[in-house]
């Protein structure tokens, strides 16, 4: 019998090009992030290259203002981005994914409470209420973060809210509850174990909007600050010398491949979960 | 006979779609307190003094300047009598003076609120032509070429980070090939139209000046398209699984069976109520594109609100802060009423719930 190879043994859904490019991508990426400083040529700080060199050997990406090394600033900023990104969206999926638990499970002034809060925070269109939030506690990465975390969690308590409402009064945990099962025990043995699926796939999608966004910020002076290899505020020094093209564009490259790769494979987790849960996070719109 | 007469209701009889109408405008009003609230609240957290940003060393020095300083900005009183005063002053338009260009901030707002709308709203079109057009398609033609090719360019659409295509945008078209035109609204040459509207595009044409029109536009085509990627990827994502769904409805069956022409079933029978989320799509990614314009303004220097945003964030200017994040707000809120209203109009379904 001949052996399948490695790619036609995967499920279906993930041998579409899509989910492939996807998983390549975000495993180059994984790379960069462990192997940085292996990568790298030059230190990203030292600042003793001829300035503004076009690339070419020795600096393939070119140099910044500062004679930076353009490419081993754009790997070691991998080292900032993806894994704040990440921490991003694990504290909202789990700030939301509690929150809205809570609303649907307990119901009433719990859920009146917490969705209105939410609601208000929808109210705003996200940068500006980010924006708002990051000048308000003072620029830095560390707020930037919290700037993105105000206004993320409540996707993830919207769609946990929805998920909860729809099994709550299903048999099994309400026999649970007839047991003599604590409302937490509850909620952790039967609630939340039936809806991290769907609340996945939603953060996959997630990563991609939640590195914009805080890049976006430092693009704006509200995040890293120099001589921090942040993509974002690396652009922005870029904006300075913007005949310099690659000072700018490589940084952007960057995160473009990045929120590719988790939109790729996000996209297709989405259609390979069963419609019903589809659904609800079509429905959490945007 | 009166309609009326034949129902047995106990209760003021109010028709649906009124009833509908009030409960939607009171929630509005509702929130929009809650936003007045929340920018309060933000902008009052903010550990940065705005008097060490808005004074002088010396002055800082003087306590009496100090005291005064804090009394002409009512930040001497309590924090509650401070958001009532505040509240009265937004019910009679005011809203503080910036501390920044110590003018009113209502007289800024007026200036830059203009700009912004007019790109906006000309990315709000452009998107959704193309984003409703895109996803017919990719429906129409589901899992075949085109349906590929355009998930995956809606993919990249909402994936690149808007400030730097801005950038990108700018380098190669004004800069290399300069086939656009650069920053601003207008050529500088020409002058503004006299202001009627504040969009100088529609100003432009009331004063029968084509010239400023033709400029005008042109300096919006590259930061509209800019900022219309990302929510063209978006709805040509949910206009196709609108369409797809909408496709599979036995009243669509039954229209083909009929031997109804593809153009008829598809705007008549498909389009129409494929709409409906579609709607409610656009008036979420209206919020993102006025998002987007603090990203995009800076790079093509567009006089707007993003720009004064950004600015009077940095030097905590805390009356601008809070104007520009009710404006933005009660802006986003007016056009998700409006989307809610026509939601109610369209499927009468809505209103009964």
């Amino acid at each position: 019998m001949r052996r399948a190879s490695l790619l036609a043994r995967l499920p279906e859904a993930w041998r579409q090009p899509l989910a492939v490019s996807g998983a390549v991508l975000a495993a180059v990426w994984l790379v960069v992030v462990l192997a940085a400083p292996l990568l790298a040529p030059h230190d990203p700080l030292a600042q003793d290259l001829p300035r503004l060199a076009p690339p070419g050997p020795g600096h393939w990406f070119g140099t910044d203002q500062l004679g930076r090394d353009v490419l081993s600033r754009v790997l070691y900023g991998a080292r900032v981005s993806i894994p704040l990104t990440l921490l991003l969206v694990v504290l909202s999926v789990a700030i939301g994914g509690l929150l809205g638990a809570c609303a649907g499970y307990f119901g009433r002034w719990a859920d009146e409470t917490i969705m209105r809060v939410a609601d208000l925070v929808f109210a705003f269109p996200t940068v500006i209420l980010a924006m708002v939030v990051a000048a308000a506690l003072g620029a830095s990465l560390a707020n930037a973060v919290l700037a993105v975390l105000v206004v993320a969690w409540p996707s993830y308590a919207r769609v946990t809210r929805g998920l909860v409402l729809g099994i709550r009064e299903r048999e099994f945990v309400l026999s649970g509850r007839l047991l003599g099962f604590s409302v937490w025990r509850s909620l952790r043995v039967d609630v939340l174990p039936n809806i991290t699926g769907p609340v996945l796939v939603l953060a996959t999608l997630d990563i991609g909007t939640a590195l914009l966004l805080l890049s976006g910020l430092s693009f704006l002076g509200l995040g890293a600050k120099p001589p921090s290899p942040e993509w974002g505020a690396m652009v922005a020094s870029g904006v300075e010398v913007f005949d310099s093209w690659w000072v700018a564009t490589f940084p952007g490259l960057a995160i473009l491949t990045v929120v590719l790769a988790f939109n790729f494979l996000g996209d297709t987790l989405r259609d390979a979960l069963d419609p019903r849960t589809a659904r609800a996070i079509k429905e959490r719109a945007l | 006979m009166k309609p009326d007469a034949t129902r047995e209701r106990t209760g003021p009889r109010v028709p649906p779609l009124a009833r509908f109408l009030v409960r939607r405008v009171l929630l509005a009003v509702l929130m929009a307190w809650g936003i007045t609230l929340v920018t309060f609240v933000l902008t009052n957290l903010v550990p940065g003094d705005p008097v060490a940003a808005n004074l002088g060393q010396r002055a800082l020095g003087d306590p009496a300047i100090v005291a005064q300083w804090r009394a002409e900005h009512g930040l001497d009183k309590p924090l509650w009598q401070q958001y009532v005063l505040h509240l009265q002053g937004l019910l009679h338009g005011d809203f503080g003076t910036s501390q920044q260009s110590h003018r009113p901030v209502a007289d800024d707002l007026a200036e830059f609120v203009p700009a912004t709308l007019e790109l906006a709203g000309a990315a709000i079109l452009v998107s959704l032509v193309l984003g409703v057009a895109f996803g017919v398609v990719a429906a129409l033609r589901r899992d075949r070429l085109a349906d590929h090719t355009l998930r995956v360019v809606s993919l990249i659409g909402i994936s690149v980070p808007t400030f730097w295509l801005a950038l990108m945008a700018f380098y190669v078209f004004f800069y290399r090939l300069q086939i656009t035109p650069g920053s601003g609204r207008v050529d500088v040459a020409l002058g503004m139209a006299p202001p009627v509207t504040g969009l100088q595009t529609v100003d432009a044409l009331l004063a029968g000046r084509w010239d400023i029109f033709a400029s005008a536009a042109g300096h919006l085509v590259t930061p509209a398209l800019v900022l219309a990627l990302y929510t063209i990827g978006l709805l040509t994502r949910f206009t196709r699984s609108a369409v797809l769904e909408v496709l599979g409805q036995d009243y669509v069956r039954a229209a083909r069976a009929k031997g109804l022409p593809g153009r008829v079933i598809l705007f008549r029978y498909v389009l129409r109520s494929a709409l409906v989320p579609i709607i409610t799509v656009a008036g979420l990614a209206f919020g993102s594109l006025l998002s987007g314009t603090v990203l995009v303004e800076a790079i093509f220097a567009w006089p707007g609100i993003g720009q004064y945003a950004y600015k009077s964030a940095t030097t905590l200017d805390l009356p601008a802060v809070m104007g520009v994040g009710l404006v933005v707000g009660v802006v986003y809120l007016a056009i998700n009423l409006v989307v809610d209203v026509l939601y109610g109009v369209i499927d009468p379904r809505v209103r009964l719930q």
